[in-house]
């Protein structure tokens, strides 16, 4: 079915550009106008037929000079699982040291994307 | 007897820009660095930064802040520079002796060459914008709100109005929201938003907050908690409209109305404060009009990307080595002057004839401008214009300019032509 041609603000940088998406009559993507990069073209397809993003939130650490480790899904996920993502790390704690890049969680709610610890955390 | 240690460079304030620039300063030569950092970490406001979007300039990634923050951290680190921790600067005097403070070690003086001013921004508060009404708990700065979640696993309330719309208002709106807040709407007193499109598209609109241009809050409400507060339609000169009143449930109220450079320090040194921006005015050398000292980053203007903070303290950090090493520059300097629009740039004052190809200028506008063109004259010629679909007074402005049109010119005024 023919799509409605739309807008989308490209939010993979702050150049937020506006990407028009024009679709052919069986609903599929025809053209791409207004990016400056190919990760608009990357980010307005997802957004048009799967909307994901990077998730960024914090787990609790035990043991270690802060109380929380800051975190980010190694992959977007899809956009309407973020709050259940969220919850689903508050039952989780680690212990302490933490590094950059460690793997927290793996698998989150089985979306194939991993929970990377974004900081360091020492042990005290 | 207090201690007095002699060094060769003290860098105030350990953020980004403070870690960029004694990082430059180390690798042009100078060994003998000292940062002094407040708080109990360094990396500034990065660490509280959770969310992603740092580091695109610098790394070509999408990194988060405290993994931006922590690139520089470990750099610094493996060159060996030391980082005072809880550490306070309570003042520096005309000859370059800066007075700290620590739990660990008391008051300790150090008598620096050369000086690096880093201490980023603060949030405007309640005071700061007149906000009349009761005065319950429960009004919180976004910057603080971010605080409190991020660092100290702690979410101050359930239901939340955000007055602003800057990035930081923006950010937490999503983070609350994440965390079971329910956030009622954004509220901005101007007709666009100062925050980034990017933001607003996945912050707000991701999560179905509305967002209302050209309303205030007029009244909190609330004796000992804020149960809610009362919003306004504003006309063109900001006032509330009577009649357009709506009271809106709430236990917290963020502010999220701006950020000033943090220059208590500079002012009592004796620095020359930007009264338009609260900022520093700087030369192309990041020098203050102190001889000596340097400044780098929020403290000089508020930018939006740490990456051109990185950027302008790597700039600070090399000519303060020079500085140190007795290189100074002595060519003729011309002033750079905001005109039509624009509010302010940096830098003030650029030097002529050096060896450099283009020297860079970034300031901000005051209004929205559609299609407009950036133009820069010396007198009553114009010596370089640029096209611009859109400016506005969010999104920090930087142009390049050669260093034969600035060699040529005996003032530069940068304005905005519609
Ligand atoms: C909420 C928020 C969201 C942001 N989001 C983004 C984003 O998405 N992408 C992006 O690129 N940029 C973003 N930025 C911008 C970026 O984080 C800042 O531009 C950058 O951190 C500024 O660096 P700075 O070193 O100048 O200041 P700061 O990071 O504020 O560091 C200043 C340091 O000086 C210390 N200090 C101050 N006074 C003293 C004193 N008297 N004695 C000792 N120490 C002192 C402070 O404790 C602090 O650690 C954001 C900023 C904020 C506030
Ligand atoms: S299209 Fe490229 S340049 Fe434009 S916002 Fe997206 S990533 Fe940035």
């Amino acid at each position: 079915m023919k799509r409605e041609d739309t807008v989308i603000t490209c939010i993979a940088c702050p150049n937020g550009c506006d990407i028009k998406v024009s679709f052919a009559e069986d609903g599929s993507i025809a053209k791409l106008e207004g990016y400056k990069c190919k990760n608009g073209i990357t980010y307005a397809t997802a957004e048009v037929t799967a909307p994901e993003r990077i998730l960024t939130s914090s787990v609790a650490v035990v043991g270690g000079e802060f109380k929380l480790a800051s975190v980010k899904t190694s992959k977007p996920i899809p956009k309407g699982m973020m709050k259940d993502a969220v919850k689903a790390l508050y039952s989780v704690k680690v212990n302490a040291p933490v590094k950059v890049g460690d793997v927290l969680v793996e698998n989150i709610l089985g979306t194939g994307a991993d929970i990377v610890s974004t900081c360091v955390v020492e042990k005290v | 007897m207090d201690i007095c240690i002699d060094k060769d460079l003290v860098i105030v304030g350990g953020g980004p820009a403070g870690l960029a620039a004694a990082i430059t300063a180390k690798e042009n030569g100078i060994d003998d660095i000292v940062i002094i950092e407040r708080d109990k970490y360094a990396g500034g406001v990065l660490r509280q930064c959770i969310h992603d979007g740092f580091g695109l300039q610098m790394f070509g990634e999408r990194l988060t802040g405290p993994e931006y923050a922590a690139r520089y951290e470990e750099k610094a680190k493996e060159l060996g520079i030391e980082i005072k921790l809880n550490t306070f600067v309570l003042d520096i005097t005309g000859d370059k002796i800066v007075r700290t403070v620590s739990p660990d070690d008391g008051m300790v003086f150090y008598k620096a060459k050369a000086i690096v001013l880093a201490m980023g921004c603060r949030e405007k508060s309640r005071p700061a914008i007149m906000l009349t009404g009761e005065r319950p708990a429960g009004v919180y700065t976004a910057g603080l709100v971010q605080r409190l979640i991020n660092i100290d696993g702690f979410v101050p309330g359930k239901e939340a109005v955000i007055l602003g719309s800057g990035d930081i208002g923006l950010i937490m709106a999503r983070r609350l929201t994440l965390e079971g807040v329910n956030v009622k709407a954004v509220y901005e007193l101007m007709s666009y938003s100062s925050g980034l499109k990017r933001n607003i598209v996945q912050c707000l609109d991701d999560y179905g907050i509305p967002l209302y241009l050209d309303h205030t809050v007029v009244n909190i409400h609330g004796k000992d908690r804020v149960t809610g507060v009362t919003v306004a339609k504003v006309d063109e000169k900001k006032q509330p409209i009577p009649g357009t009143e709506e009271y809106v449930q709430c236990d917290m109220l963020v502010l999220s109305v701006g950020l000033i450079p943090e220059n208590e320090l500079s002012k009592g040194a004796g620095v020359e404060l930007n009264p338009v921006t609260g900022g520093l005015f700087v030369d192309d050398n990041m020098s203050t009009n102190m001889d000596g000292v340097f400044a780098c980053g929020n403290v000089v203007h508020v930018h939006d990307l740490v990456d051109f903070v990185t950027i302008e303290s790597n700039n600070a950090g090399k000519c303060a080595a020079d500085y140190i090493k007795g290189k100074k520059n002595e060519g003729e300097a011309i002033e750079v002057i905001p005109e039509n629009g624009v509010r302010y740039v940096v830098p003030s004052t650029v030097h002529k004839n050096c060896d450099r190809k283009t020297a860079d200028f970034m300031f901000r506008v005051g209004k929205v401008y559609k299609d407009a063109r950036i133009t820069v004259y010396d007198g009553d010629r114009l010596v370089r214009s640029f096209k611009k679909s859109i400016l506005t007074p969010g999104e920090m402005e930087k142009i390049k300019l050669a260093q034969m049109d600035i060699d040529s010119a005996s003032q530069l005024r940068i304005g905005i032509e519609e």
